[in-house]
């Protein structure tokens, strides 16, 4: 890929919810661009996972027992929501419920204000990315500043997360000496040690001045009044407790019926997730200290529309681990932000068309080969494959731009000439005539140009099958 | 609670074969044009194992290519076809792990009528019919060459289709076999995929031959003669793959080499 072409994808102007960002991005879903590091990176992680989850005998009890618990739950919402809310507002936490994100970012900066907050220290939210909470924040004049290191360096130079887990995936060490150089001054190294020092002095110093803490999510746990979040930098723990006000945002989907299931999502998802046994971190917060306040944003942003439709709901059920993006050879090799929201990878190829719809994002499910290594590799059994069929098929039923004319057309003319062994013969000719024509053509149309761009075309080695088949059988007789 | 659709690999049961039930032979569209061999290799390993084999002319093609590409209603005319083609008949054989996949994995989905779904259960691809319904891991064949084998993403992980193949290549004599190193990953043929993406199918496509190359085997085998298609049209194009053959593995299941 030329530098031009580099500046490209890597600048972004300010960032929108949703749509207008979508518009601009997807048409690089199309080729793979220059995300080497980023490929190694996800199939290194994906190796060593897979390696590690398959010397456990109980890895696929752990599974079928936490896909069953999620299951569950989905299901449930409607119960298993409001006795989380009547058991975490019963010590004092104040929950609010927003449809959308602009809704949501509403009452974000509402609270902001009733308490004068002029700095903030978030820790990893992806809600809050689906939100664009920074640059609605900064709109009102208050300073977000991100404290997981991954988000910290995406923040300061710019970017979108790449990647659900690891934000930064497609930043080297050298990227962060140089960006740390250019935006906070400091000498340039590409030391691992120098550089996480480098990062820790300055966001000690945020925690210090910040008057709330933002932090998203991992389960909320109905039968207690519960919030776990789990990390492995300690941010989330200072973001959560340093501040005197700390709000909580997430997903309608991040219940789970009971403290008791807890553990078998913890051993799965930090080892799907990183490859750890256990995160550094784990926290179950009940509530605000004495003498602090806590709230909790519950957002649906078009979950519901997930929920509503019985082939994908599963999907809700995502625990946000990254294995499958990192086990997909096309994330590998498009890498995050081709995806055009925040979700990239094949479980964000059926939550993004979910929540934005299938006009917005209808190209989204047709970017897998269905090689099914993402459900493989899915802690809580997701198929997401199915699923990913199932919506291209939504997509051409509902979407009346995508699913243009000529290829409806097409289609229906290929069923026809499918639906009868005549009509079959006939078009077999046509095809095998055309086939035996194209390499004379000095360009090719359509898709036959997509297949020879890089590839012969199947040469027919004599006779069909058929009439071979016909010709043995009238001889033997 | 809500019933999940997923039929994991495990729970296909496979049914008895009675001797001198006839195996109607399914010969998907590709196949029947561009790999005549491979469906001739196939009718030849069944009536090794005495069995009488028919080739229902009335078939066409499994629908595959429509349902993968949303157009489910174009899908299911096609599905029909394929069903009134092979209704009469118990067992249906043939040599491709994705296709095999479309009829006994997504038939049901595509249409509700129940005849659909249960002739689309009686489908079968080869090397798990030789092996896990007739028992024979022993072909007979030899076979003297460096051999390198990808196993399809729907005959891995949808049909679960792994150690049928393995063990009959493992009985040709005087085969080499050559490790195929990651070769659990997908090759980027995907159906429509390879020309909707074309970019990315091709970079996992050379990802690929890069790995047949690494092998040292000097032919490629595989249960699916799609990714085949896909693999080979890159090798031909590769002047450290060209000398390279790919061909479907019944074909080295019928050999006789010395």
């Amino acid at each position: 890929m030329s530098s031009t072409n580099e500046q490209q994808t890597r600048s972004h102007g300010k960032r929108h919810c949703g749509a207008e960002f979508f518009k601009a991005k997807t048409a690089e879903l199309a080729e793979p661009g220059d995300h080497q590091a980023l490929g190694e990176s996800a199939a290194r992680s994906a190796k060593k996972v897979n390696e590690l989850s398959a010397q456990i005998p109980g890895w696929q009890d752990w599974r079928e027992a936490a896909a069953a618990v999620k299951l569950y739950a989905i299901s449930n919402l409607d119960k298993l929501l409001v006795e989380f809310e009547k058991n975490i507002s019963a010590r004092g936490v104040e929950v609010l419920y927003a449809k959308d994100a602009e809704e949501a970012n509403r009452l974000v900066i509402d609270i902001a204000k009733k308490h004068n907050v002029k700095n903030i220290v978030k820790s990893k939210t992806m809600v809050s990315e689906e939100m664009a909470l920074n640059h609605a924040l900064a709109d009102e004049g208050i300073r977000a500043v991100e404290t997981d290191l991954g988000e910290y360096l995406v923040q300061l130079a710019d970017e979108r997360p790449s990647h659900i887990v690891t934000p930064a995936i497609h930043l080297s060490a050298d990227d962060c000496g140089k960006l740390f150089a250019d935006k906070l001054d400091e000498p340039y190294t590409a030391e691992h040690q120098k550089l996480t020092d480098i990062a820790r002095r300055h966001l000690r110093e945020e925690y210090i001045q910040a008057d709330m803490g933002i932090s998203g999510v991992n389960f909320a746990i109905a039968d207690t009044g519960t919030i776990a979040i789990i990390e492995n930098e300690g941010n989330a723990g200072l973001s959560t407790s340093a501040p005197s006000v700390h709000l909580a945002l997430m997903g309608i989907e991040k219940i789970i019926p009971s403290i008791e299931y807890l553990p078998v999502f913890f051993h799965l998802l930090g080892r799907s997730g990183t490859g750890q046994k256990l995160t550094t971190y784990t926290h179950l917060i009940h509530g605000a200290s004495p003498g602090r306040k806590m709230y909790l944003v519950i957002l649906d942003n078009g979950r519901t529309n997930d929920l509503a439709d019985p082939a994908t709901r599963t999907s809700l059920g995502c625990l946000r681990c990254g294995a499958c993006l990192n086990n997909c050879p096309v994330y590998q090799r498009v890498g995050g932000w081709a995806y055009g929201w925040v979700y990239p990878g094949p479980i964000g190829s059926i939550i993004t068309t979910q929540l934005l719809g299938m006009e917005k994002a209808g190209k989204l499910p047709f970017a897998s080969s269905l090689c099914g290594a993402c459900s493989e590799a899915c802690p809580v059994k997701i198929d997401i494959p199915h699923q990913l069929v199932h919506l291209r098929k939504r997509v051409v039923n509902e979407s009346g731009s995508f699913a243009k004319m000529a290829e409806g057309l097409m289609w229906k003319g290929w069923a026809f000439a499918m639906g009868g062994p005549l009509r079959y013969r006939l078009t077999m000719k046509a095809v095998r005539i055309g086939s035996s024509l194209a390499k004379f053509l000095p360009w090719h149309p359509l898709q036959m140009g997509a297949w020879t761009r890089g590839r012969e075309i199947p040469k027919a080695s004599g006779p069909a099958f058929r009439d071979r088949w016909k010709k043995t059988q009238t001889k033997q007789k | 609670m809500i019933k999940q659709i997923r039929r994991s690999p495990a729970a296909w049961e496979y049914p008895k074969y009675e001797p001198g039930e006839q195996v109607a032979l399914f010969v998907p569209c590709y196949v029947d044009q561009f790999f005549p061999e491979a469906a001739e290799a196939t009718a030849e390993l069944l009536r090794r194992q005495d069995i009488p084999v028919v080739f229902p002319e009335k078939q066409t093609c499994c629908g595959q290519p429509a349902f993968n590409s949303g157009y489910w209603d174009e899908a299911r005319k096609v599905v029909r076809q394929f069903c009134d083609a092979f209704e009469p008949y118990r067992w249906i054989v043939g040599p491709s792990g994705s296709c095999t996949c479309m009829a006994r994995v997504f038939f049901g989905q595509v249409d509700p009528d129940p005849r659909i779904a249960e002739i689309g259960n009686r489908t079968c691809e080869i090397t798990e019919f030789l092996v896990n319904v007739l028992g024979v891991t022993d072909t007979g064949a030899s076979y003297p060459h460096k051999v390198t084998m990808h196993i399809g993403c729907h005959t891995r992980r949808e049909l679960g289709v792994v150690d049928p193949c393995h063990k009959l290549l493992e009985s040709v004599r005087g085969l080499e076999y050559c490790p195929l190193p990651d070769m659990e990953e997908c090759c980027g043929f995907g159906g429509t995929f390879s020309v909707k993406m074309p970019g990315t199918s091709l970079s996992m496509g050379r990802t690929k031959v890069d790995n047949v190359v690494a092998s040292g085997a000097d032919v490629l085998v595989s249960p699916d003669s799609s990714c085949l298609m896909h693999i080979d049209g890159i090798m031909r194009r590769d002047p450290r793959a060209k000398h390279i053959q790919s061909k479907h593995i019944v074909e080295i299941l019928v050999a006789n080499e010395k």
